[in-house]
């Protein structure tokens, strides 16, 4: 009995897990919009206080679709949006038919080192609701970096980067691959990674 | 009202003595021409040895062979007063250092703050030792009278305005600062006391001494208003540190920036205002190099204004050694503090976005913090701007067919077979007036990888497709 007790407790402190079985997350993540991908995700949405990498072909292949109605509702809200040094002018008429508050979304401009610096602080700062950075090395420590920064903010952060990284380990808490059109889940902290495909309607 | 009045009676020794390494040896302020040098002040060990203000230079050489000689500058006395007016603007609104050697204040209004007269008066006292001046401090219900009282016995308190006159009569007249020499002359006409001038009728006095006696008396004792010229804190700040020796590396200047900026955030939060501009001078053997730290807004923190101040100090190489450092700080407009909530659920060391601006700027430049905005041009490249991090409101755009979310920064050539035209055309045909005449017809295509561009065609022909944006 007194075993049987031991081993509720250490289900209860989640030191031990059943195997095959989900565990019950919080569905505290941050909605994505697009709800066929929140009911694939163990969180309901993008991880917060985590590192989300997307994984892409090429720039313009789709991934602001994907994050546009997330952005839109949190700049909506009054949450902060930070794009560090991305790839081409994110263009203010497309934005704001989309829903985003321009306002809200502050661009930073930087490269290379100054690009990772700048978007670290920006998510160890806990002034910013979603910061989004295009780091261009495939370096994993930067990466752990940023992954403790947005832990430590209270911040959604985004990678974007080329899918050749898609091999090499991730400290990230979700990792997107697109592919064929449609975005994989290859990791997601909290649970098995869904088959799925998940393919949005342009 | 009650004014407390502070005599400086070694204001000029005292302003050099505080900034000697030694001041325990004989050390005696001098004046007058190069022939005809003589002791303005001396020092307690100077005194002893028989040196007294007003000997000759050489005269005191013959007493005392050796000791430390200062040139007196009237100038640097008048800047000690002010800083001593700064000092007392610590403790009262009403500070006036109108007159040589003194500063009065106005008393009353801070004893809630800090306390009854005799703590109040403990306080300042004890802060002036801590500063190193020798003082008398009087309390009068006329400033006038303080300072009368101060001249006569140190730590004399009047604070009942009905006690005033008659404790006034009795003060002889040479003591009385009466203007010009009314005081000698009045002696010599056998007028003792203030309380014998007083008797005398007034029209004779007005005519043998002037209309300016006449006023004296009467704000003495309180009977005219006594307007004094008060003291208002300078509307810049500018302090210097000396180093001392010849610094080439950013560290060793770290130490000396952390005081400037600390005094700075001191002054400021005396004047209630904030910086959003300053200077950082390095001052070399000849010449010298301006560091300029510019925020958006106004701040006062001392720890972010220093992380700035750094952040901008070592991007600058520094070719030759420093000698000294100052900073200016020309406009300090009223500083707003932001509002934060008194529950946040915030963890101690986060930032807030002005301070997380201001130090992404301050190492990345001034430019590159932005937002940006729609414009009423129908040319793509026009049709948004970059605005600044703050303050600008942003309008709608108008509406338009659908516009890609990415734009290159400019287009370019795409040459792909199995481009795919999705829609269009949409003709754009615009700045003709200003010389940047655009005549565009704009599809939606989809590349071969699958990705929908925005692509266009000069105006009316079939081939030389240009790249402009993608529909991410």
């Amino acid at each position: 009995m007194a075993q049987l007790l031991a081993l509720d407790e250490m289900l209860a402190a989640r030191t031990l897990w059943h195997a095959g079985r989900r565990a019950a997350l919080p569905a505290d993540g941050e909605p994505t919009g697009h709800p066929a991908l929140d009911a694939l995700l163990p969180h309901g949405g993008w991880p917060r206080r985590a590192l989300t990498e997307l994984l892409l072909p090429a720039e313009g292949m789709g991934e602001l679709a994907l994050l546009l109605p997330s952005l839109a509702r949190i700049t909506r809200a009054g949450g902060l949006v930070v794009l560090v040094g991305p790839p081409c002018i994110p263009y203010a008429p497309a934005w704001q038919a989309a829903g985003v508050e321009l306002s809200c979304l502050q661009l930073v401009q930087a490269s290379g080192r100054d690009a990772l610096w700048a978007q670290e602080q920006c998510l160890r700062s806990g002034a910013c609701a979603a910061v989004l950075g295009w780091p261009q090395g495939g370096d994993d420590r930067a990466l752990r970096r940023l992954q403790v920064a947005a832990d430590s903010g209270d911040c959604c952060g985004f990678v974007l980067r080329d899918r050749r990284h898609a091999a090499n380990a991730s400290p990230a808490a979700l990792r997107l691959l697109l592919e064929d059109g449609g975005w994989r889940v290859l990791k997601c902290r909290g649970g098995q990674p869904p088959s799925a495909v998940l393919r949005l309607a342009h | 009202m009650l004014w407390a009045c502070i005599l400086l009676p070694q204001l000029a020794l005292d302003a050099v003595l505080r900034r000697h390494p030694h001041p325990e040896q004989p050390l005696a302020l001098v004046t007058g021409p190069a022939q005809l040098r003589s002791l303005h002040a001396v020092n307690a060990a100077a005194a002893a040895a028989g040196l007294a203000p007003g000997m000759r230079l050489t005269a005191a050489h013959a007493l005392l062979r050796d000791f430390a000689m200062v040139d007196h500058e009237p100038a640097g006395e008048a800047r000690v007063q002010r800083f001593l007016a700064a000092w007392a603007y610590r403790h009262s609104s009403l500070v006036s250092a109108q007159w040589p050697s003194a500063i009065v204040l106005e008393a009353q209004a801070s004893f809630r703050l800090f306390g009854p007269w005799p703590r109040f008066e403990r306080r300042l006292r004890h802060e002036l030792e801590q500063l190193g001046f020798r003082h008398r401090i009087a309390l009068a219900p006329t400033p006038r009278a303080a300072r009368v009282l101060a001249g006569l016995r140190d730590g004399m308190a009047v604070s009942e305005a009905a006690a005033l006159p008659a404790l006034l009569d009795t003060v002889p007249v040479r003591r009385g600062l009466l203007p010009d020499d009314a005081g000698t002359r009045l002696r010599r006409m056998g007028i003792e006391r203030l309380g014998q001038l007083r008797a005398l009728p007034g029209d004779a006095l007005r005519r043998r001494f002037g209309q300016a006696l006449v006023e004296h008396l009467q704000r003495l004792y309180g009977q005219a208003e006594d307007r004094l010229e008060y003291y208002l804190p300078p509307e810049h700040f500018d302090e210097r540190v000396e180093l001392g020796y010849e610094v080439d590396s950013h560290t060793a200047l770290l130490f000396p920036l952390r005081r400037l900026v600390g005094d700075l955030c001191t002054y400021l939060s005396i004047r209630d205002g904030g910086v959003q501009r300053f200077v950082l001078r390095l001052e070399h053997e000849q010449g010298h190099s301006d560091v300029e730290v510019g925020l958006l807004a106004p701040e006062r923190s001392a720890s972010m204004l220093f992380e700035l101040a750094r952040g901008r100090l070592e991007r600058v190489e520094i070719a030759r050694p420093v000698v000294g450092m100052r900073l200016l700080a020309r406009h300090l407009p009223p500083f707003v503090p932001a509002v934060q909530d008194l529950f946040a659920q915030r963890s101690a060391q986060t930032l807030d976005w002005p301070q997380l601006r201001e130090r992404l700027r301050a190492r990345l430049g001034d430019e590159a913090v932005y937002r940006v905005a729609p414009q009423g041009d129908p040319r793509p490249e026009r049709a948004w701007r970059r605005v600044p991090a703050e303050g600008v409101g942003i309008a709608a755009a108008p509406p338009r067919p659908p516009r890609p979310s990415w734009l290159l920064p400019e287009p370019v050539p795409l040459h792909d077979p199995r481009l795919r035209v999705l829609s269009g055309p949409e003709r754009l045909e615009s700045g003709w007036w200003d010389g940047d005449d655009v005549r565009r017809d704009y599809y939606v295509v989809e590349t071969g990888r699958g990705q929908r561009a925005w692509a266009f065609l000069p105006a009316g022909q079939r081939s030389g497709w240009m790249l402009h944006g993608w529909f991410a």
